[in-house]
């Protein structure tokens, strides 16, 4: 039996912050034996990610200062001086980060990458070297390998480049591999394929890996070990089944706690909160069912038939247009007052193309939007502005969707000014009544966006779009920038402020867990089209289409006992929505489940 | 490689033929007579009328639209009204000089600037960084012609060591005269370039590609000079285009300064004089150079940018 292929010992880093030193990594240690997968949990500003770094020892030296001992194969490698350092990086510790585009040099071919990391450590001529390269990506899965060896990085799908950038860190067969959050900007069907083929990798190889990640989910499935970080600490760690079963410390516990569970919603037609996590022992205290909002007696207060939105893609010298893409594909559907409607799918379903659509952010080709019974599609420049005080829209990023410059008072106040509907004096106090009804306090409105947290800030966009007392809110991905815990207290207002106001929420996020919790209906859209549309009950429980069925299998579950069943072979990735100009897009029917529930035939 | 620099040219032919356009809307624009400003207040109205007929002024508007289009391709621009030479053949003489000018004051100065600016990038807030901080406020702050006669008084007549006229004859005689003003108008190119490529570098440096690059273990060199400059290059690439037309106008002052020959000091004494077919044809060149350039620089972004490439 041999020793761990990576045990670091008390590993403490601090940054250089003005003449001193700040920790931001405060004494970790953990072991990785070869083929075990060590996850590192925590969430946004834990030091998971500084972690990493300081194994890899890629931190700018003079800004910072790394203590303890990181031990590969019982070689302290924070003692090497940096030119055998590196021919340790790349070689016998191999990294991937988060966002694939990013990490790939966007002016050189991905096989070129791959053979530099080749070259670089061994001593092989170049053609050999591209010869393993393409081996690699056909390794990864990368259909017709070698004919893709000189592609560049944007001819690539987001989880192509991934498995590019797995290719290039087994390049020299390393014997640990880190994993910076390497599926977070993924979706969940190509998460599930890069986790499989992650695993698989490891199984032939014998590499230990340690695994960055906030998801409880991907930790049940992936990990071995688990260390669980906070604000640099080490909180705790142990085996998977210690920590998810019998975790000790309440920060596990409330991590834990305050993760969606996929299914935990059967049997329960209306939304529910996320459970309140006591701060203190980490208990998770289950919140009472929402009193059902909808009113059905009411006509639909949205109602969206046929909506179309193509855009065309031009090419050439003069621009001729080349082909079109269907980004919405007649979408149909009604919106009650005091109802959630979940649009999911995965990114380039056409789920954000649709929002825009209905607000006519970007222009549809066909169809009708009735707001209140008024066709916006139809509406006059005027009117679409007073038409807009109805319906609000909450965006992904809440970081880019404020002014850096602007106080948040005067960000929340802008919209209500702008459609006169008071003096500035009335302003002021709508600001400061929007800014409690959103969990912060009135006194907040003079400062600037950069002094909130993200989840803060989210809040803040929130009351600027209930500002002008909109009937529809329209939340594009607006909590999948967010913490866990802090999803679910954005989560949890938002239900708050539907019950309180009626206001009837359009959904659209690739969360299953979060959308389980949040809506009272839901509708699975794929390439541009509703594939299935019914009670959010009737859909997580008996799923009809092959996509929600795919969806939701894709899920990773939180809990160690029920790993997902492994399909490597499965690489299937979403298919492109380009048509010819003179393609006619066939109709569809639409078979009918059970009451409201419709799926495509 | 090939079809690329032709497709650029072809681009390029509609810009020529609005720049053509402007040129012969903007001198029917003038104010005054052409036969009045060339035969000047004496001439009678019959020479006047003769001059019209001879010149083809007295022709529909679009017929001298295409006679002036047909005259700028073929390279006609008429004769000089004061020396009654050729103007293409004015041009072509003072051309060279003002080419080879710009040449050696931009290659200087991408020469230098560029591993200036790298230089300080590395060593952000050191010492390079912050002489070039300083380098760049004094290349800035001092006029070029100001520059010049600094240089001329001292190198070349206190020293003795580079001459104060004339644009000299033959290779080493031309270099040995281009020297003190290409110098000159190098200096505010070096701040300008190295201030541009340490701000592009920076900016490449703390990309999560120059990161990956790090982790598999590419040596700082590689990084630096594989993996950061190519994407810094791009922005650097327009700011040499930039760079180059400023240097061309630039040189207009410094030819003055230097007593060189060349296109400024020809179109300074043109308009001096006002000899009109001269700064028809001393402005049109210019035009095209600006149009060459930008190709130029549209090429080569295609160079350094791949995706450019598969693009077009």
């Amino acid at each position: 039996m041999t020793g761990p292929v990576l045990s670091v010992r008390n590993l403490a880093t601090s940054f250089r912050k003005g003449q001193g030193w700040s920790r931001v990594v405060n004494g970790i240690s953990f072991d990785v034996a070869p083929r075990q997968t060590v996850a590192v949990v925590g969430e946004s500003g834990s030091g998971k990610s500084v972690t990493a770094m300081s194994i890899m020892r890629l931190h700018n030296p003079e800004k910072s200062r790394v203590e303890g001992q990181v031990l590969l194969e019982g070689r302290d490698i924070l003692a090497l001086p940096e030119a055998q350092m590196r021919r340790i990086r790349g070689n016998d510790i191999a990294m991937i980060f988060q966002e694939a585009m990013t990490s790939l040099n966007p002016l050189h071919p991905i096989g070129k990458q791959i053979s530099e990391a080749i070259l670089l450590h061994n001593d092989c001529s170049a053609d050999e070297a591209k010869q393993r390269a393409v081996a690699l990506l056909d390794k990864v899965r990368i259909p017709s390998a070698a004919s893709r060896y000189d592609d560049l990085p944007f001819n690539f799908s987001g989880g192509m480049r991934q498995r590019g950038m797995i290719a290039m860190a087994l390049a020299c067969k390393p014997k640990l591999l880190i994993a910076d959050e390497p599926t977070t900007a993924l979706d969940v069907t190509i998460q599930a394929q890069i986790l499989d083929l992650i695993r698989e990798l490891q199984r032939e190889e014998g590499m230990g890996v340690v695994f960055i990640t906030h998801d409880m989910g991907v930790v049940a499935e992936i990990a071995d070990q688990v260390v669980v970080m906070n604000r640099g600490d080490e909180v705790e760690s142990g085996s998977v089944r210690d920590i998810f079963f019998n975790a000790t410390q309440p920060y596990t516990r409330k991590l834990l706690g305050a993760v969606p569970r996929l299914g935990s919603m059967a049997g329960e037609p209306l939304p529910r909160k996320f459970p309140e996590i006591d701060g203190v022992t980490g208990a998770a205290l289950e919140r009472d069912v929402m009193p059902d909002t909808v009113r059905h007696d009411q006509p639909p207060v949205l109602s969206i038939t046929g909506v179309t939105t193509r855009f065309t893609i031009n090419k050439g010298r003069f621009g001729r247009a080349s082909g079109r893409v269907h980004a919405v594909e007649n979408v149909s559907f009604d919106l009650m007052a005091g109802e959630t409607l979940s649009i999911v799918g995965e990114s380039g379903c056409g789920k954000s193309t649709l929002g825009k659509s209905i607000l006519r952010l970007v222009k549809s080709q066909e169809g009708k939007a009735l707001l209140n019974g008024r066709d916006l599609f139809g509406l006059s420049k005027s009117e679409l502005r007073s038409a807009r005080r109805d319906i609000q829209m909450i965006f992904q990023d809440p970081f880019a969707s404020l002014d850096p410059r602007q106080s948040v008072g005067r960000a929340i106040a802008e919209p209500y000014l702008a459609h006169g509907m008071g003096t500035e004096a009335e302003a002021g106090r709508v600001v400061g009544d929007l800014l409690e009804q959103v969990g912060l306090s009135a006194d907040m409105a003079q400062r600037l966006p950069h002094q909130f947290s993200g989840g803060q800030r989210q809040r803040i966009c929130i009351a600027r779009a209930l500002a002008l007392s909109p009937k529809v809110i329209v939340a594009d991905e607006s909590v999948s920038a967010l913490d866990v815990s802090v999803k679910a207290q954005v989560i949890n207002l938002m239900l708050d402020l539907q019950a309180k106001y009626g206001l009837s929420y359009l959904f659209i996020s690739h969360d299953m867990a979060v959308v389980e919790r949040i809506s009272h209906r839901v509708a699975v859209l794929y390439m541009g089209e509703i594939v299935e549309i019914g009670p959010r009950e009737a859909i997580f429980a008996n799923p009809q289409h092959p996509y929600t069925k795919r969806l939701l299998a894709a899920v990773p579950i939180p809990d160690p006992d029920h790993k997902r069943p492994s399909k490597v072979a499965d690489v299937t990735e979403l298919r492109s929505p380009i048509r010819d100009l003179d393609f006619a897009p066939t109709r569809r029917d639409y078979r009918q489940i059970g009451e409201g529930h419709l799926v495509m035939a | 490689m090939l079809r690329i620099v032709l497709t650029r040219l072809f681009d390029a032919i509609p810009t020529v033929l609005l720049v053509l356009t402007l040129v012969f809307v903007s001198l029917r624009l003038l104010p005054g007579d052409p036969a009045l400003v060339a035969l000047g207040d004496q001439a009678t109205a019959e020479q006047l009328e003769l001059f019209r007929e001879q010149t083809g002024l007295n022709a529909p508007i679009w017929e001298q639209y295409l006679t002036f289009l047909r005259d700028a391709v073929t390279l006609d621009f008429g004769t000089s009204l004061i020396t009654g030479q050729p103007v293409l053949d004015t041009i072509a003489r003072n051309l060279p000089y003002t080419l080879e000018l710009t040449f050696v004051a931009v290659l200087l100065g991408a020469l230098m600037g560029i591993p200036f600016g790298i230089f300080a990038a590395v060593r952000k807030n050191k010492l390079p960084d912050q002489s070039m901080r300083v380098f760049t406020l004094i290349g800035y702050a001092i006029p070029d012609f100001y520059l010049g006669a600094l240089l001329l008084l001292f190198f070349g007549l206190n020293l003795g060591l580079f001459p104060v006229i004339g644009g000299g004859e033959g290779f080493l005689d031309r270099l040995h005269h281009v020297a003190l003003p290409a110098l000159t108008l190098a200096f505010v190119k070096i701040a300008f370039i190295g201030r541009l490529t340490r701000t592009a570098l920076l900016e490449v440096l703390s990309k999560e590609y120059v990161r990956t690059a790090r982790a598999k273990g590419a040596p700082e060199r590689d990084v630096l000079l594989k993996h950061a400059m190519r994407n810094a290059m791009l922005p650097v690439t327009t700011g040499l285009g930039l760079s180059i037309l400023a240097t061309l106008s630039g040189s207009v002052a410094i030819e003055l300064v230097f007593n060189r020959p060349g296109l400024g000091e020809m179109l300074m004494s043109a308009i001096a004089q006002r000899d009109y077919p001269m700064i028809q044809g001393g402005v049109i060149v210019f035009a095209l150079f600006v149009v060459v350039v930008n190709t130029l620089v549209d090429i080569g972004y295609q160079i350094v940018d791949p995706r450019l490439r598969k693009a077009a």
